[in-house]
């Protein structure tokens, strides 16, 4: 087990801002270098690895490369737009994917088991490998051993690189409980199947079964006696048949993971380490960054994942939020005047004064259908400036507790995303196209800036996040992909992420 | 509220964070809760801010109202060597073993023996009692392995039932999983308002129930405020640009009327999330678990963060009766 004590984390915070942006990552001169060979996306769980792996492969088989895109687990519609949903364990062209100089996309999902198997089938003759395929040891380690399916992944990319049909691998890691488990899990199965330990098990059965017992030592008998109380005897027994079964081909094991981790430290091979612009994640890529340094595997830099951005930069959040302001008391003097004559305006909600905590909002109302029929009613609760300040933890409103939002409630009754206050409004509001008032104007407006206030607060925390990483690793160059709304799950989306891929956003 | 709560969810989605405000929210009002992890991340130790958790219980946390939440990193290779020593007094045998590659091999290799390990230390912890007969633990919190192998990793009988027929593996993996299916026991499942995430959520929930374990509540974590309605935007991008822009300027932003389209823009994005969002939680609803919701914490999850959630959750119900 490898026991990872996080780095240092004394990013001098104050100088956010103040630092270099550090070299920018460019992806199509990589893409484009018939020099690289295999390109493996490694970060933590979530942050769009696998994602970014397929949007590589469709970009560089458009530039002319013939690629092959491995993936480990993808979602299912992602799988669906690639055509790999069959999980046949063979790489399958991408329909319409295509590029000059026959640039091609193939791509697979990973099977563990079979390919297991099929090693087992390669290496063995029939009758042996039966033997071990049906073996109830083996089929336990073959299906859910955590690292097997490391080992498997780096076990195909071997398999791919020997076939040299290929002239670009792109490689999806697993989702490992410790990130770079993938590097461990060649030498840890390894060093298990050809280790001292299986020698010492097979020793009985090499040597002519129960005849040879009375030679072996007594370790030997006294951790098998051990292992026999502890697991059963019969376990022992199936591991011991497996374990001769397998004798030939241990070797094969321990030489293959050699030769597949020395492939991943050649000049051919790009590392990309891929983040979200969150605290944990991007301690989790300086740590990737660090281990792949200690290993001698080449680092082509980080990819940043929905990077938020905005047209109106130069807009502050707390201008934006002042302006909101101005705009909610003028409609009240303008309400106070008269001049509106309206009286749908739910100043007591509207207005900045009300407590009101980001969890109070989105749990609270079930959207109802005359959402839809109203105008512009941005919520001021859900802006207020509490709401997002960083980790203000002193929102205890239970008082403020909107419909059941208090209450456990059964998802069933959670209705839809429902925060919007429209209560107040719906019932003097006019039909979508009707006239709007100079007051709903005013409201709207105020909307549009408080989202615009959150907006830059998520840019600042962004940059923050990104330059505390950039402060502990100036040397590493970085690409910012934009956030997209939503999930990708066809071709068009992963060319947009590929565009965005190469062409980073400008964060001047 | 069952005595052991299992917390399990997509990579990414915040679990580690989560167990932890329910770990301080169990503990309120004088309660004493063990919050453990099991795979070896040092996770809750990060989360906490404090030195990298041993192989012991140790107290990290004060709940409001004096109550206590303790930690443990449980690890495999201990527990087996512990577990030699109490039922084989092996002694210097057992660090022979170890030597030899043996308890590597048995407690990592071997498959199914680790899970069983590490969900039998969680169930001990549960079942331990003070001499006066009171639990030493009112909750046991587990931060569980993701989605993906939750059901794997607690249905330790099935996976070891063929390989450990007899012996005292089989035994434990016996009486773990008669904790695990009780009432005793529930599993929650932490999602975020994303398709993979919820997708996968549908998923475990299902495999849950078809194992007979005791599912327990989706999580939805990190909610975000929704400041703006679709309705809103659709009535911003109709006709209104010049009444927007004079409304900018009326409201002293300057440049007002080159700002409209971006802000647009923002709006357009912004409901475009919360139509998905609205997607997912039609989802969500179909799998008909009570929900818990939690919101976005700005900075990632510091100590002051895990108060605020801890807050939460009880405001929606945990630790109540």
């Amino acid at each position: 087990m490898t026991e990872r004590i996080p780095g240092p984390e004394k990013a001098p915070d104050g100088a956010a801002g103040g630092l270099d942006a550090g070299p920018a990552l460019e992806i199509d001169p990589i893409l484009d270098d018939r020099g690289t060979r295999i390109i493996v996306c490694c970060g933590s769980g979530g942050v769009g690895k696998t994602t970014t792996a397929a949007a590589l492969g469709v970009r560089a088989a458009e530039r002319g490369r013939r690629v092959v895109v491995l993936t480990i687990d993808p979602a299912r519609r992602l799988a669906q737009s690639m055509g790999i949903d069959a999980l046949d364990n063979t790489p399958r062209r991408v329909d319409g994917v295509k590029g000059p100089d026959g640039g091609e996309l193939h791509a697979m999902m990973l099977d563990m088991k079979r390919t297991f198997d099929e090693i087992v089938e390669a290496h063995a003759e029939p009758a042996r490998a039966r033997a071990i395929l049906e073996n109830p040891f083996y089929q336990s380690l073959s299906a859910g051993f955590a690292g097997t399916q490391e080992y498997m992944a780096m076990e195909k990319l071997g398999q791919l690189r020997a076939r040299d049909e290929w002239d670009l691998i792109v490689v999806d890691t697993p989702p490992s409980r410790s990130a770079l488990d993938f590097l461990d899990a060649p030498k840890r199965l390894g060093s298990f199947l050809d280790g001292k330990f299986i020698k010492l098990l097979m020793a009985p059965a090499k040597v002519g079964g129960r005849a040879g017992m009375k030679f072996l030592n007594v370790g030997m008998s006294m951790m098998t006696g051990t292992l026999g109380k502890l697991l059963g005897g019969q376990f022992l027994g199936d591991v011991q048949t497996f374990v001769a079964a397998m004798d030939t081909m241990f070797g094969g094991f321990r030489t293959r993971a050699d030769a597949t981790y020395r492939l991943l430290q050649a000049p051919g091979t790009a590392f990309l380490v891929v983040a979200a612009p969150e605290r944990d994640a991007l301690r989790e890529a300086a740590y990737f960054v660090e281990r792949l340094a200690a290993e001698g595997m080449p680092l082509a830099g980080l990819v940043l994942n929905r990077v938020h951005g905005s047209g109106a930069e130069g807009l502050s959040a707390e201008r934006a939020r002042a302006a909101a302001e101005n705009l909610d008391e003028g409609r009240m003097v303008d309400q106070g005047a008269g001049k509106t004559g309206r009286s749908d305006v739910p100043a007591a909600s509207s207005g900045p004064s009300r407590p009101a905590t980001a969890a109070d909002s989105p749990s609270a109302r079930p959207a109802s259908a005359d959402t839809a029929a109203s105008p512009a009613a941005p919520t001021a609760e859900a802006t207020d400036e509490r709401t997002t300040s960083d980790s203000d933890s002193e929102n205890d409103h239970t008082s403020s507790a909107t419909g059941a939002s208090g209450v456990p409630r059964t998802s069933g009754t959670s209705g839809a995303s429902g925060a919007l206050d429209t209560s107040g409004t719906s019932g003097a509001s006019p039909a979508p196209g009707a006239d709007v008032t100079e007051a709903d104007v005013a409201r709207l407006t105020a909307g549009l800036l408080r989202l615009h206030a959150e907006r830059m607060r998520v840019l600042a925390r962004e940059q923050r996040t990104r330059d505390r990483f950039t402060a502990l690793h100036p040397e590493v160059p970085v690409t910012e992909v934009a956030a997209l709304p939503g999930d990708v799950h066809d071709l068009a989306g992963l060319r947009a992420v590929g565009e965005r891929l190469s062409s980073p956003r400008d964060r001047s | 509220m069952s005595r052991l709560q299992v917390v399990s969810g997509k990579g990414g989605t915040g679990k580690t964070t989560v167990a932890a405000a329910l770990a301080l929210a169990l503990a309120t009002e004088g309660k004493r809760t063990l919050l453990v992890e099991v795979e070896g991340r040092q996770g809750i130790a990060q989360l906490f801010e404090t030195e990298a958790l041993p192989y012991e219980e140790r107290k990290i946390a004060v709940a409001p109202g004096g109550g206590e939440v303790y930690a443990l990193a449980i690890d495999a290779e201990r527990a087996l060597l512990d577990y030699l020593q109490m039922f084989y007094k092996l002694g210097g045998a057992g660090r022979a073993l170890k030597k030899l590659g043996a308890i590597d091999f048995a407690t990592t290799i071997a498959p199914g023996v680790r899970d069983v390990l590490l969900t039998g230390k969680a169930c001990e912890a549960v079942r331990r009692r003070e001499r006066d007969g009171r639990p030493v633990y009112d909750h046991v919190v587990m931060d569980a392995p993701p989605t993906g192998r939750i059901t794997r990793f607690l249905n330790v009988n099935d996976e070891v039932a063929g390989l450990a027929r007899i012996g005292p593996i089989h035994n434990q993996a016996q009486a773990v999983m008669g904790v695990l299916k009780s009432p005793e026991t529930a599993v929650h499942l932490v999602t975020l308002l994303e398709e993979m995430p919820v997708q996968e959520t549908a998923d475990g929930v299902a495999e849950l129930r078809a194992a007979g374990l005791p599912v327990g509540r989706v999580v939805v974590n990190m909610v975000r405020p929704q400041v703006l309605d679709e309705a809103a935007v659709r009535a911003a991008s109709g006709d209104h640009r010049e009444a927007i822009a004079r409304a900018l300027v009326s409201a002293g932003v300057p440049g007002g009327g080159a700002l409209v389209e971006p802000l647009l823009d923002e709006a357009a994005e912004h409901a475009r999330r919360v139509e998905l969002e609205r997607a997912q939680r039609a989802v969500l609803d179909g799998v008909g678990l009570p929900v818990y919701e939690l919101p976005y914490l700005g900075e990632g999850a510091d100590i002051a963060g895990l108060y605020r959630l801890a807050r939460e959750l009880r405001r929606q119900g945990v630790g109540a009766a």
